[in-house]
């Protein structure tokens, strides 16, 4: 029986399986930033009673003008110029080439950041600030290849959210930190996995620890 | 190929491979009427079915995973994408060797959870050399140690693919957008394939996976991530049943550093194609001439 249905087969191709619909050029999708919270706001390690951090804005210490009580406290200069001289933002380290605070944020007005040229930017337009000095890495975050993203490649279809850069540097000490790797890969030989079937001695069992070490 | 030619293979098989490896490889296809159903066994050659008639296999397949697995997933056919063909780059100077990726692809593609099986595999490498075969793959350390790169290796979709000349039945092939996929239900897992690829790519299904089913990824794709058979080939697709509908592939999103990038080669506007052109990329064994769709590069 089983022969003689084998043999019935005949080979056919369906010319309608071969390619998907095309995708038309409508209007794409958008492409946003991830924005993170800690933009422009201090943690306090306090909750409300919703279990949502508590941040204090800058302003409520820093006055927006020049003459900010704080400011003009710390140093008639313009400020502490480096994070040894801190002593409200204690546990902030600046690690960071040989920057100081105000090569990124405004003397007078610590909320707000500024470029070299000293023209004003805000808290939440942190990446202008970034690729003013990392020009190269900036270009390859244009072109998605530098920061990583999210969704789709196609943005015909759907929408595509990118990291900021501070989602992956701290700005005061942006070398990327190490992590602990998630689990090793297993081993799909049956001998290495400790598998019930026997594997009757052909294939041997590679030592862990060469590229070809999982089969 | 027709499936009387495709028996007599499965005994020819036996001569070269050796009796014990040919009766493992074999076992899923020998003892059919314990664990396939006669339709799975006389089903057609992937490329040979309509769409009508691929439609009751998906269905089908469907219900066994409901039988098998006790959950109802959703099993697609989605096919290439007309005027796509695609591509895929990574950043060894960013890649830091977190295997995030390669835990990605594990849970995205259905894996079998006791072995962590995953189509990457991230090797770490002394800096100054680039032999894959002296890669480590057991690291247990924080990343990224200093003196070492970490290079991500999963299926490169090589134009010129050895592991796809080799195969005896036609199991496998490359696909319009550049996607080199295995039919499963028409693969004899002989394990040519995966001796003949030079990157080490290919895993044999060497028991049935065993997934809990509140951990099975029900957006599955008859080429992709359904639940492989026993004794079957299987390698990464691109996550075609995510990329053939626009998405990005599993393991890029996963990724903690941006390393990956991934897109439409015939686009010229697109990332991976400004990669190309703007950064030194190569491919990995290019003197075997394996033209792969996988690019590597460090920032200059
Ligand atoms: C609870 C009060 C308080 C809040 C809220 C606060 N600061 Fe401060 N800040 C201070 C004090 C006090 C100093 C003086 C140096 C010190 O004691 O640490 C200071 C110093 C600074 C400096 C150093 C000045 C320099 O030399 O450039 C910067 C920058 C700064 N703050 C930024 C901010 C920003 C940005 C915020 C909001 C995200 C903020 N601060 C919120 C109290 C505060
Ligand atoms: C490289 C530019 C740069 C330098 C240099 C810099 N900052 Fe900042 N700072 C930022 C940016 C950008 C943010 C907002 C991003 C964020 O919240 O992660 C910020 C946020 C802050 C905040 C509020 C949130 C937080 O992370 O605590 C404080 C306070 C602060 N800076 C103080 C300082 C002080 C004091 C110095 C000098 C010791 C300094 N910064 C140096 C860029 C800089
Ligand atoms: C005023 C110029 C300036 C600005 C603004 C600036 N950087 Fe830097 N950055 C530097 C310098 C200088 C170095 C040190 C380069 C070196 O050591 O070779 C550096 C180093 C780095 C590094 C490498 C750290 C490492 O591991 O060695 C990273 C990452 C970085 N910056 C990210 C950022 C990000 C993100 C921002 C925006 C929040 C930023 N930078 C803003 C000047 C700047
Ligand atoms: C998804 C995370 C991510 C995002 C977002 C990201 N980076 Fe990076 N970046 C990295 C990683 C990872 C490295 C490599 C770090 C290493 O090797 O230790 C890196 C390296 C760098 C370096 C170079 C360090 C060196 O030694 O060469 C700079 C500068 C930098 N990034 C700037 C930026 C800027 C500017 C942005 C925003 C436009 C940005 N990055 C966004 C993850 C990120």
């Amino acid at each position: 029986m089983l022969t003689l249905l084998l043999a019935c087969q005949t080979g056919f191709t369906d010319p309608s399986r071969e390619l998907g619909p095309p995708v038309s050029d409508g209007p794409q999708h958008p492409v946003e930033v991830h924005v993170p919270r800690s933009l422009g706001v201090v943690d306090t390690a306090l909750s409300d009673i919703h279990g949502t951090p508590i941040g204090v804005d800058c302003a409520t210490c820093h006055e927006p003008d020049a003459s900010g009580e704080v400011w003009a406290e710390s140093d008639s200069a313009g400020g502490p110029s480096s994070a040894t001289e801190l002593t409200f933002h204690r546990g902030l380290v600046l690690r960071h080439g040989d920057l100081s605070c105000a090569s990124c944020h405004a003397p007078g007005e610590p909320g707000t950041l500024r470029l070299a040229d000293d023209r004003r930017l805000d808290m939440a337009d942190t990446i202008r600030l970034c690729a003013q000095c990392h020009g190269p890495k900036f270009e390859s975050y244009r072109h998605g290849a530098h920061g990583g993203m999210n969704g789709y490649w196609d943005t015909r279809r759907g929408p595509r959210l990118r990291n900021h850069c501070v989602d992956c540097h701290a700005p005061h000490d942006p070398t990327y930190a190490q992590m602990v790797p998630t689990f090793p890969p297993g081993d799909r030989n049956p001998l290495g996995a400790g598998r019930s079937v026997d594997a009757s001695g052909h294939e041997p069992t590679h030592t862990n620890g060469t590229a070809d070490g999982q089969h | 190929m027709d499936n009387t030619s495709r028996r007599t293979l499965l005994k020819a098989g036996g001569a070269t491979l050796g009796a014990g490896a040919f009766a493992r490889s074999i076992a899923p296809i020998t003892e059919w009427t314990a664990d396939l159903s006669v339709d799975a066994f006389l089903q057609r050659h992937y490329k040979e079915l309509t769409r009508d008639e691929m439609d009751v296999v998906l269905r089908r397949l469907e219900a066994e995973t409901v039988e098998e697995y006790g959950v109802s997933v959703s099993i697609d056919d989605p096919r290439p994408t007309p005027g796509v063909s695609f591509g895929y780059a990574l950043n060894l100077s960013i890649c830091i060797g977190c295997r995030k990726c390669a835990e990605a692809c594990h849970v995205e593609n259905n894996h079998d959870r006791a072995t962590h099986n995953s189509y990457i595999r991230v090797l770490e490498m002394k800096k100054g050399t680039v032999d894959l075969e002296l890669g480590r793959v057991d690291y247990d350390h924080p990343v990224p140690d200093p003196d070492h790169f970490y290079m991500p290796v999963q299926c490169h979709h090589c134009d010129n693919a050895p592991c796809i000349k080799v195969c005896p039945v036609e199991a496998t092939w490359q696909e319009a957008d550049g996607i080199v996929v295995v039919d499963y239900n028409w693969c004899i897992g002989c394990r040519y394939c995966e001796a003949a690829c030079p990157y080490h790519a290919r895993r044999f299904n060497w028991a049935k996976p065993v997934v809990p089913p509140e951990e099975i990824n029900p957006d599955q794709a008859y080429l992709s991530n359904r639940v492989r058979p026993q004794g079957v080939m299987e390698k990464c697709t691109f996550c075609l049943h995510r990329t053939r509908n626009g998405r990005l592939p599993a393991c890029l999103e996963a990724c903690p550093t941006g390393a990956r990038v991934f897109g439409d080669l015939n686009d010229p506007d697109s990332e991976i194609r400004w990669v190309l052109a703007n950064k030194r990329v190569f491919v990995l064994k290019e003197d075997l001439g394996t033209r792969p769709r996988f690019f590597y590069y460090f920032d200059g």
